[in-house]
């Protein structure tokens, strides 16, 4: 037992050696996490900023100009345009120069005045329609706030209106960054994780240097646990980086206990690491590893959680879902992290990511003894 | 079979890149992963995306805390409860909503306090919603939803001889390219970016870097063969395969998803073989440069799969990024390509936006693949 230990030991630090020690293999590592964090943590976000809208302003009166001047004011719209004629909408939307364009008829201030409805148009770039969706909801609640101010200086009583307020628990401005970048623990790892796994049994395939490890006393399991381990640790060194970026540069409040979300990671790492050796089983060269971790990757990564809702998908694919690691390192450290669960409570997620840990190692390893004996 | 074919300088150049291409493209069926990668995974990717991934929420679970019991009351609650959005339940106090809550049984809890119609006749009626922000976007969803049901509540009652309840000025929408808001429409674009990625820079991303390991490409240099015929002979069977997937997509959104082609075929694939190009050749540059297959496939992960994801702009909108981050989205050529294939697809063939990005993408597979000319040349010496 002591002397499996002492080899698997041995093979443990040969490999993180072996990828530590090229400066190039270390920069690989941990340098792109942390950017990745950086940048994935200010791009994944449905808010928008910035707004290009154009108006076509017909009515050029105080009431349309004070509308403009709100929309200005937002913070979110950006004046890039004024057009007179019907078809240049058209074509500033065409080109992409506006998401919005905004027409306001000839009668507007004289509607209000007398007390009537005054409509306005606004056509927006429906390419990405979620995005269109954002911006038009932005502009109804900025209408919504010019009718309220319109009200209360013309004396107009307001309908009898109900508000929604809403109150968010655990991230209290619904900011997307805050569920996103704790998420990236598992969604950047599981890629490298896979990949570094695969791509080292399959190098010593091709390079017939795992032959000569076959000669010494090393049994297959200890082989595989020799790749595993450091696998796992320089995981658990990718975690930390993103763990370090998101509560010193974003400063997203941690409310659970580390302790708890290094458990997931752990098990995570290892579900994420067998699934990597099962891949390495399969493959007959560094090439067919890649491809049949991206097999993995795609699906993984997409199934998640982390860019649309579960829920939205067909019972099929819901189940699918349970056997990817990933959707349940996602909810786990949304739960750790912002919501500040304990470990009772993660069990839901600890315990398939220990298992499917479990069933890809041992799968691993036994196909691994088949084909080397 | 009449002894050696006469020498000609042109003639030998083909013959030799003919060959060259044979014995790739031999090795590309022999092969089951690249077969793999070129068929199954658009396959998945299209399922995945035409199935797996959307953004309209249905039935979401919602717990109603009912505190007042007037009409007015009951009636918000029950039209929560008849809402295609949500799958509304009443429970009996806020104490059971969060109960429920926080076991992830509902979404959302809803209440509306024991005060509701009292101010409502104020102009001043309030009902709660309580998400959790653990996931933004999907808590921003619910929102968004149950806004609307308050709203439509809000309008019918004013029809009820009520006053007006928007106004004065109120907002006539209209979405360009997408009226019926369909998400297959937004995604397919996403689609095409990541397997025409996934295609041309994974399959690239080792080759070189595999020649060099094995200390083939020496043996290649002694021979006749040109730096850029091995170049090439690599790009044409890879691709052939992205340009089999290229169509695979395109009968997809077409036939499955309903996705209109606005544009012009011709302009699609220009446009497609041109990213093609680019990232056939950023896996060739990666590999020929790392000249190691372990390091160049985690850099291709780092360089190619995750930009075409994050920073293409298919799901997140980039002129709402800070300025260093949107700088870097034009480093990475998924954002042109996705320019592309939403304006070809939803749009029409819009030149003003079609001959820009078709014109940066050309430029990058120029200056890559030289770079990678460069880059194979320089070690021969």
């Amino acid at each position: 037992m002591f002397q499996s230990l002492a080899r698997v030991w041995a093979l443990v630090v040969k490999e993180l050696l072996a990828v530590l020690k090229d400066p190039r293999g270390r920069a690989t590592i941990f340098v792109p996490p942390a950017l990745q964090c950086l940048v994935f943590g200010y791009v994944a976000t449905f808010d928008l900023t910035r707004v290009p809208y154009a108006v076509d302003d017909r009515d050029r009166s105080v009431a349309s100009a004070r509308l403009i001047h709100d929309l200005d004011g937002s913070g979110v719209f950006l004046r890039v345009a004024e057009t007179a004629r019907p078809d240049g909408a058209a074509a500033l939307i065409d080109d992409r120069r506006a998401l919005l364009v905004i027409g306001i008829d000839q009668d507007f201030q004289r509607r209000l005045e007398h007390g009537q409805a005054a409509a306005i148009q606004a056509l927006a770039d429906g390419r990405n329609s979620n995005t269109a969706a954002t911006a038009l909801g932005y502009l109804n609640t900025i209408v919504g706030r010019f009718n309220a101010d319109w009200r209360a200086a013309h004396g107009v009583a307001g309908p009898p209106a109900v508000r929604l307020t809403t109150r968010a628990w655990y991230n209290e401005n619904l900011e997307t960054r805050w569920n996103i970048v704790p998420s990236l623990v598992g969604a950047l790892t599981i890629g490298e994780m896979l990949l570094v796994t695969a791509m080292a049994v399959a190098r010593e395939r091709e390079q017939g240097t795992i032959d000569q490890l076959l000669v010494t006393p090393f049994r297959p399991s200890e082989i595989m646990a020799g790749k595993a381990i450091p696998a796992v640790l320089v995981g658990f060194g990718q975690s930390t980086v993103i763990l370090l970026v998101a509560q010193f540069w974003f400063r997203i409040p941690f409310a659970g206990s580390y302790l708890d979300l290094y458990a997931g990671i752990g098990l995570f790492l290892f579900a994420a690491t067998g699934a990597g050796l099962l891949v390495s089983a399969f493959a007959r060269s560094m090439q067919q590893a890649l491809l049949f971790s991206f097999l993995l990757i795609m699906p993984f990564t997409l199934l998640s959680g982390l860019l649309t809702p579960l829920s939205n998908m067909p019972r099929v694919l819901q189940a699918l879902t349970l056997i990817n690691p990933l959707r349940y390192m996602i909810d786990l450290a949304q739960r750790t992290y912002l919501e500040g669960q304990g470990l009772a409570q993660l069990t839901p997620d600890l315990a398939p990511m220990g298992l499917i840990a479990l069933v890809t190692l041992t799968c691993a390893a036994v196909i691994f003894k088949g084909r080397l004996a | 079979m009449t002894g050696p074919p006469p020498w000609r300088p042109s003639g030998g150049r083909l013959a030799r890149l003919v060959a060259l291409t044979v014995k790739e493209t031999r090795q590309v069926y022999r092969d089951p992963s690249f077969i793999a990668v070129g068929l199954v995974l658009p396959v998945i990717l299209i399922l995945l995306f035409g199935y797996g991934l959307s953004l309209d929420v249905r039935h979401v679970p919602l717990a109603i805390v009912l505190e007042d019991s007037s009409p007015d009351a009951r009636d918000l609650a029950s039209s929560f409860q008849l809402s295609p959005y949500f799958d509304a339940h009443l429970v009996g106090s806020m104490e059971s909503g969060r109960t429920l809550m926080l076991a992830g049984r509902v979404d959302g809890v809803i209440r509306i306090p024991p005060d509701f119609s009292r101010r409502r006749a104020q102009g001043d009626g309030e009902a709660q919603l309580i998400v959790s922000g653990a996931d933004a976007n999907f808590a921003r969803i619910v929102q968004g939803y149950a806004d609307g049901v308050v709203a439509n509540w809000t309008a019918q009652h004013a029809g009820r001889g009520e006053r007006p309840a928007a106004g004065p000025v109120l907002v006539e929408d209209r979405v360009w390219f997408n009226n019926a808001n369909n998400s297959a429409y937004f995604l397919v674009p996403g689609l095409i970016v990541l397997i025409m990625t996934l295609i041309g820079a994974l399959l690239t991303a080792l080759v070189m870097a595999r020649e060099w390991e094995r200390g083939t490409l020496e043996a290649l240099f002694v021979t006749p063969v040109r730096v850029g015929e091995i170049i090439a002979s690599k790009v044409i069977p890879y691709f052939g395969l992205g340009m089999l997937g290229l169509a695979l997509c395109v009968v997809a959104a077409r036939f499955l998803f309903g996705v209109p082609l606005r544009g012009s075929l011709a302009a699609l694939v220009a446009a497609s073989v041109l990213y093609l190009l680019v990232a056939l050749a950023l896996g060739l540059f990666i590999s020929s440069t790392l000249k190691s297959q372990f390091v160049a496939s985690l850099v291709t992960v780092v360089v190619a799969f995750l930009p075409a994801l994050m920073l293409s702009g298919f799901l997140f909108d980039l002129r709402s990024l800070p300025l260093v981050v949107r700088l870097i989205t034009y480093v990475f050529p998924g954002r042109y390509y996705v320019a592309l294939l939403q304006t070809l697809f939803l749009a029409g063939d819009v030149w003003p936006v079609i001959l820009p990005n078709m014109a940066v993408l050309a430029a990058m597979a120029t200056v890559l693949f030289s770079l990678t000319r460069l880059v194979t040349r320089k070690q021969i010496a």
